[in-house]
């Protein structure tokens, strides 16, 4: 058991990634997540590492297109604007099969929006994001310890898949502090990474790139990233389901919005409603089973989000009808609370009678 | 034993002091082995212009970080005690500077504490110790976590850089022990 | 005794290339395989290819290479000698590459100190997409998007990139050089050669602003052409060395 500490989430960010092995981090200043590079910038140099903060987040995503073509682990953070900003690149880093690890510390927008908590980025992250047919491994942490757990599985995965993984974190998560524990890992056995660029010595050159002007060659790259795809469907879902077994109601919800919804939950279990949750932990590859088996349980799904609806056309394509799908959203900084969730889970019960 | 859930939000303007405080609970709480959640001045409690945070501290794993009606409440100015003083839940706690709080809370369903806590900080050399008063009143009340465990939080909080300042917010402390065990 | 006067570079590899007859981009490759060769530095080097006509530059140089987007080469050669400071970083971008889309990545490798490479190959036009207005258009020039002619009104000035890189502290060496005639040719592979050794010896940034003729893109003969450069570009381009290691006084 390691020693616990008391640390803001972003900074337990920063200090996950360095756990994990990464060495180098790019990225430029965005609320609500400059402890992440403030933390970084003092640290990486203590454990051989780099840290540069870059003339643009575009900038920033493309030192991470070279670092992580050179074989590093590497790392870079940012928040809604500043990850629509880096798109361009993540959409050439997929391309290229390159692992990294992106964390979106999400703010509200649309544009330059606000710096308060949300969880408006989830079409972006889960759906590709930029242009081009590809995906994301997606993780959504709950809690800081979560998020030091998912940081360091991040990397991981990103070696697994040769995939860019993002942190798909809220505000709330970057500011709060929370007592975490950095528990001692064993490095995960991966195959060497034969396909880096460290200039062509011994062997045939290697080439990291991603235009393919002959059609039947980049339909053939396309299956293989789609491949890819369904691997981590098949192997890497992650969800917690929280009181479903009893519940008559069942709460989604993900990030944030979960702990407050399991706080709704205690507060209408007091009241005799029966209520459970499904948290998706993995937003990409999505949790479409359980809620396929949930639906066959319960009438009444309520998804609660910090969008206007977002994971629910996920939950829905779920459910695929078998229940019904409720929504309760707060946007712009707003946060729903307990008491608002509870108040729409009567809603439906009395609906129910 | 009961299982303990606690929270507090503390508020005053940003400079007095609250989010250390805050900080120091967090870490009493920590080392007594709870879960606990700090959230600084963020989200929808940003409005209003008040430096605030919100401290849960419970034996169970920590549902909602944030709370529309706390358990209990420091104000450290008037500002603070209009945003937050009409959340407090019924038969809450309040703990009031009265030494910058003049207005009076319209509440009869609460308990309040008064500490001048900026005239007790001055009588004993700093000012700028006045939170500490507060904190001492809420964990004389409370019992939360112990006077020890602060007073060990307030040390490592501090660190080798300041450590010069221990001795004073120790005594501010201590004063606000005094008051709110009256 | 036979003796070889003329051979293909060894870190060329030996395919023709899709370049236009009277193009400069293969007489600038040449010249980079050979100071390659000459430094023996293949087994090190990491190209970074741009966005542009010379994307395929990895199908002609047997090197390590990326291919970058439009204008982010600098900024993948910063991430890839940050993790391998003993490795060879050269850039090839071109003007809309580099001297437009690419401007804050490159001022901004320059002002690092980046110890990279960059070979910038200037033709006031953008020739892979169908030869519209380049950053470096001169006054007066017709592209497929400036058809009246580049006026300073309408389009503004043509960016002198050699010259403003110069001014940042950050930059050791930056030269411009022209490939249109044998002596221009050999003065460049000349600054190509420092450019290198410059990165080789640890000094920081350096970059090699090559003028190089466009017959397709200009719609001239690839005799004309070259001709453009001499009476046109040169005037608004001017040649020589802008900024040298301290060591060394500037010649230009």
């Amino acid at each position: 058991m390691g020693e616990k500490v008391l640390i803001t989430g972003n900074e337990a960010i920063g200090e996950a990634a360095i756990r994990a092995g990464c060495r180098f981090f790019f990225g430029y200043p965005i609320t609500p997540q400059n402890k992440i590079p403030e933390y970084l910038s003092y640290r990486l140099p203590q454990v051989g590492g780099c840290f540069i903060q870059a003339e643009s987040e575009i900038a920033a995503i493309y030192m991470v297109f070279g670092a992580a073509g050179a074989g590093a682990r590497v790392l870079t953070s940012s928040s809604g604007p500043g990850i629509s900003l880096k798109q361009e690149g993540i959409s050439y880093i997929s391309a290229a099969e390159l692992p990294c690890v992106i964390v979106n510390v999400m703010r509200a927008g649309p544009g330059l929006g606000g710096i308060l908590p949300s969880q408006s980025d989830y079409f972006q992250a889960t759906k590709g994001g930029g242009h081009g047919d590809y995906h994301l491994l997606v993780l959504a942490p709950s809690t800081v310890q979560e998020t030091v757990n998912l940081v360091m599985d991040a990397f991981d995965l990103a070696d697994k898949y040769r995939n860019p993984v993002i942190v798909l974190a809220d505000g709330y998560i970057g500011q709060m502090m929370e007592p975490v524990e950095f528990k001692g890992r064993p490095p995960k056995e991966l195959s060497a990474k034969d396909w880096t660029v460290t200039g062509a010595k011994n062997r045939p050159r290697n080439l990291i790139k991603s235009l393919y002007l002959d059609p039947e060659e980049l339909e053939q790259h396309n299956l293989k990233l789609h491949r890819k795809y369904l691997e981590m469907a098949k192997n890497d879902v992650r969800v917690e389901t929280y009181l479903t077994d009893d519940a008559e109601i069942i709460i989604a919800a993900y990030g944030t919005v979960a702990r407050i919804a399991k706080t709704a939950i205690k507060i209408l279990r007091e009241k005799g409603i029966k209520v459970g949750m499904v948290r998706p932990i993995t937003v990409f590859p999505f949790p479409y089973e359980t809620f396929t088996e949930i639906s066959e349980k319960v009438d009444d799904i309520l998804v609660v989000e910090m969008s206007l609806g977002q994971m629910i056309e996920d939950v829905k394509l779920g459910v695929c009808g078998r229940a019904n799908v409720h929504f309760y959203g707060r946007v712009g900084g707003m946060v729903p609370t307990y008491d608002e969730i509870v108040r729409e889970i009567e809603k439906i019960k009395r609906s129910q009678v | 034993m009961k299982s303990l859930y606690e929270n507090v939000i503390m508020a005053g303007f940003g400079g007095q002091g609250v989010l250390f405080i805050g900080r120091l609970l967090a870490h009493a709480a920590m080392k007594e082995g709870r879960n606990v959640t700090w959230i600084p001045s963020y989200g929808p409690e940003m409005r209003g212009g008040t430096a605030n945070c919100t401290v849960v501290i419970s034996d169970e794993v920590i549902g909602s970080p944030v709370i529309a009606s706390p358990h209990a409440l420091i104000v450290m100015n008037n500002p603070s005690l209009d945003a937050f003083g009409p959340r407090l839940e019924t038969g809450g706690l309040l703990i009031i500077n009265s030494s910058l709080v003049t207005r009076e809370t319209k509440r009869n369903d609460i308990t309040v504490v008064e500490a001048p806590a900026n005239k007790i900080a001055s009588e004993i050399g700093s000012d700028r110790a006045a939170n500490m008063v507060l904190l001492g009143a809420y964990i004389a009340r409370t019992k939360v976590v112990t006077k020890e465990n602060i007073l060990e939080a307030l040390k490592k909080v501090l660190g080798e850089k300041k450590k010069q300042l221990f001795e004073i917010n120790k005594t501010a402390f201590e004063k606000g022990i005094e008051i709110g065990s009256l | 005794m036979m003796k070889v006067v003329f051979e293909r570079p060894k870190s060329m590899f030996p395919v023709p290339t899709h370049y236009c007859p009277g193009c400069g981009h293969g007489i600038v490759h040449r010249l980079l395989a050979e100071v390659i060769d000459e430094f023996g530095i293949r087994e090190r080097v990491v190209g970074v290819a741009p966005v542009g006509c010379a994307v395929l530059i990895y199908n002609y140089i047997n090197c390590d290479m990326y291919e970058a987007a439009h204008g982010r080469a600098p900024a993948i050669a910063t991430g890839c000698k940050r993790v391998h400071p003993d490795l060879i970083l050269f850039t090839y971008q071109g003007d809309g590459d580099l001297a437009s889309i690419g401007t804050a990545e490159i001022i901004h490798a320059a002002n690092r100190g980046e110890n990279i490479t960059v070979l910038f190959l200037n033709n006031a036009v953008y020739g892979m997409t169908g030869g519209q207005m380049a950053p470096t258009t001169i006054l007066g020039q017709r592209t497929t998007t400036s058809p009246l002619g580049r006026s300073p009104k309408r389009e503004g000035y043509p960016i002198r990139i050699a010259e403003m890189l110069a001014t940042l502290e950050g930059a050791t060496y930056i030269a411009r050089v022209a490939v249109h005639n044998p002596r221009a040719i050999i003065a460049a592979k000349k600054a190509l050669k420092k450019a290198f050794e410059v990165q080789i010896n640890g000094l920081g940034f350096s970059l090699v602003e090559f003028l190089s003729p466009c017959p397709t893109g200009w719609g001239m003969s690839s005799t004309e052409a070259p001709k453009w450069v001499e009476e046109k570009m040169i005037p608004s381009f001017p040649l020589g060395e802008f900024k040298v290691p301290k060591s060394e006084k500037s010649v230009k």
